[in-house]
């Protein structure tokens, strides 16, 4: 199709749409349903015994961890599609030079692995 | 109608509405599906009292039903809830889920009053990254959901279920490189075309499982642990967190995590079967091919029509098909540990995907240059 509008423009119209759609069905079961709230109801639900604590609590770094080690390959598969895409045009040079980049990273991934950061037990 | 900014306003509109079409039935139905297979599978009867205009249909009209009860269910915001994340939460996965699925060319092309339609409701040069980056942005709805719920059981299963779809997308996105680089495109109209010939001497379809086997089943797998189904719905894990970081919700906003799951269950599954099985194309027989058959008998714009529908048909088909093996496999597998999980994650599948981008690169460059 001739693009007359921007290609980024069917993205907008249906975010607007998805968004009518989802706050209209919460906006509909607010309207319709019942309100009979009571303390109970209300309060945290730990399988019905009375609240220990708060869930504001500390965590496990694992978690932080995986969040850090994720941006890294991430950012790291992103420089690849780059790559992928001029495939046709870099030859054997693009293959030899990524060759290069992946085994500096294995190398990384291997220490983190050495290191411990992938267990959770 | 003569002005093409006119003209393309309104195609674009009724692509998109096709889509959201599509997007907001496939929740109702799959839980039907997913129901009646799993009486079948544990030798019950399932839903079957709810008929439509008194026909039974075997419970056809059981989602229906159900998602009047869910309107008129109580909606609830707990006490101790932050507010404004609670309520914001639930909307993520639900936009990111109908905005995924109109980057799915539905069809090649349709001709009206002179212009060529494009059946690819979001087409940008960046293909089917833009799939990537819309479905990565479902992890915020659960992030947020299990945070906002103030409640130890939501914080886990939110935390277990951000954690484990990051893990996995390095994988899936390693995993779709040499599809890029074999087909040597981004844009899901041109792999599909690409894979409409044949191999070996037309005995194959040159589908893009044929060249890349590997990324075919590091992307199957890794697609189940984005969309949090069994074996990895580690997040839900009823028998130790209760419900996860859905513990807290109920009514509407509970049901809008779920239109946003299914709706990234056929997303998904319908780019797998776009990038590995040949999208709306029928083996052996290109739609080029149909066109060219049919256009004698009802006229170009007509058979460019009847083979958007025969290639929309045979689309969903295929995508049936990943539904069937995602329903099953959830009432066949055990679910893994949360350990084992992070283990298959980082431990098997990053460096088999980094193995596979590198000896399909050499491949390929080997057959290509």
């Amino acid at each position: 199709m001739s693009s007359v509008l921007s290609p980024y423009f069917p993205i907008l119209f249906t975010g607007v749409a998805a968004l009518l759609i989802a706050g209209g069905a919460t906006a509909a079961s607010f309207l319709l349903g019942p309100k009979k709230p009571n303390e109970a109801k209300l309060d945290v639900y730990e399988c019905g015994v009375p609240v220990v604590g708060s869930a504001r609590q500390r965590l496990s770094v694992k978690f932080y961890l995986t969040a850090i080690l994720f941006i890294l390959f991430d950012i790291e598969t992103v420089f690849l599609y780059l790559w992928a895409s001029a495939f046709d045009m870099l030859g054997w040079f693009g293959v030899v030079e990524v060759a290069i980049f992946v085994t500096t990273l294995a190398a990384g991934y291997v220490y983190i692995l050495k290191r411990g950061a992938l267990d959770w037990d | 109608m003569d002005n093409p900014v006119v003209f393309e306003l309104v195609a674009t509109v009724l692509k998109v509405v096709l889509a959201l079409v599509v997007a907001l039935q496939v929740a109702p139905l799959m839980v039907w599906v997913e129901r009646r297979q799993a009486a079948l599978i544990q030798r019950r009867i399932g839903p079957n009292r709810v008929g439509l205009f008194g026909f039974r249909l075997f419970g056809f009209g059981q989602p229906l039903a159900d998602t009047i009860k869910l309107l008129f269910k109580e909606d609830f915001i707990p006490k101790h809830a932050n507010k404004v994340f609670y309520v914001i939460a639930p909307i993520v996965p639900a936009l990111m889920g109908l905005l995924a699925i109109t980057g799915i060319p539905f069809g090649k092309y349709v001709e009206v009053m002179g212009y060529r339609v494009n059946l690819q409701p979001v087409d940008l040069n960046a293909g089917f990254l833009y799939l990537f980056a819309v479905s990565a942005l479902g992890v915020y709805g659960v992030a947020l959901a299990g945070w906002s719920s103030n409640n130890k059981y939501a914080l886990l299963g939110g935390l277990r279920a951000s954690a484990q779809m990051i893990s996995y997308e390095i994988a899936m996105g390693l995993s779709l490189l040499p599809i890029v680089f074999i087909f040597g495109t981004l844009n899901l109209q041109n792999i599909i075309g690409a894979q409409s010939g044949h191999l070996l001497f037309g005995f194959l379809p040159a589908w893009g499982i044929f060249y890349a086997p590997v990324s075919f089943v590091i992307f199957v797998i890794t697609m189940f642990a984005e969309t949090n189904r069994l074996p990895f719905d580690l997040a839900e894990g009823e028998a130790e967190l209760v419900a996860g970081f859905l513990t807290e919700y109920g009514s509407m906003r509970w049901s809008l995590f779920f239109l946003g799951e299914y709706a990234m269950m056929f997303t998904l599954s319908a780019l797998t079967v776009c990038l590995f099985l040949g999208g709306y194309e029928i083996p052996y027989l290109p739609q080029t091919r149909i066109v060219e058959m049919l256009s004698g008998t009802l006229g170009n714009e007509l058979a460019l029509w009847a083979t958007f529908l025969i290639g929309f048909g045979v689309l969903i088909f295929k995508v049936c098909i990943f539904m069937f093996i995602f329903v099953q496999a959830r009432f066949t597998l055990p679910r893994f540990r949360y350990d084992q999980l992070m283990r298959v994650g980082w431990v098997y599948m990053l460096p088999l995907a980094l193995v596979n981008v590198v000896v399909s690169a050499v491949w390929a460059a080997l057959s290509k240059f």
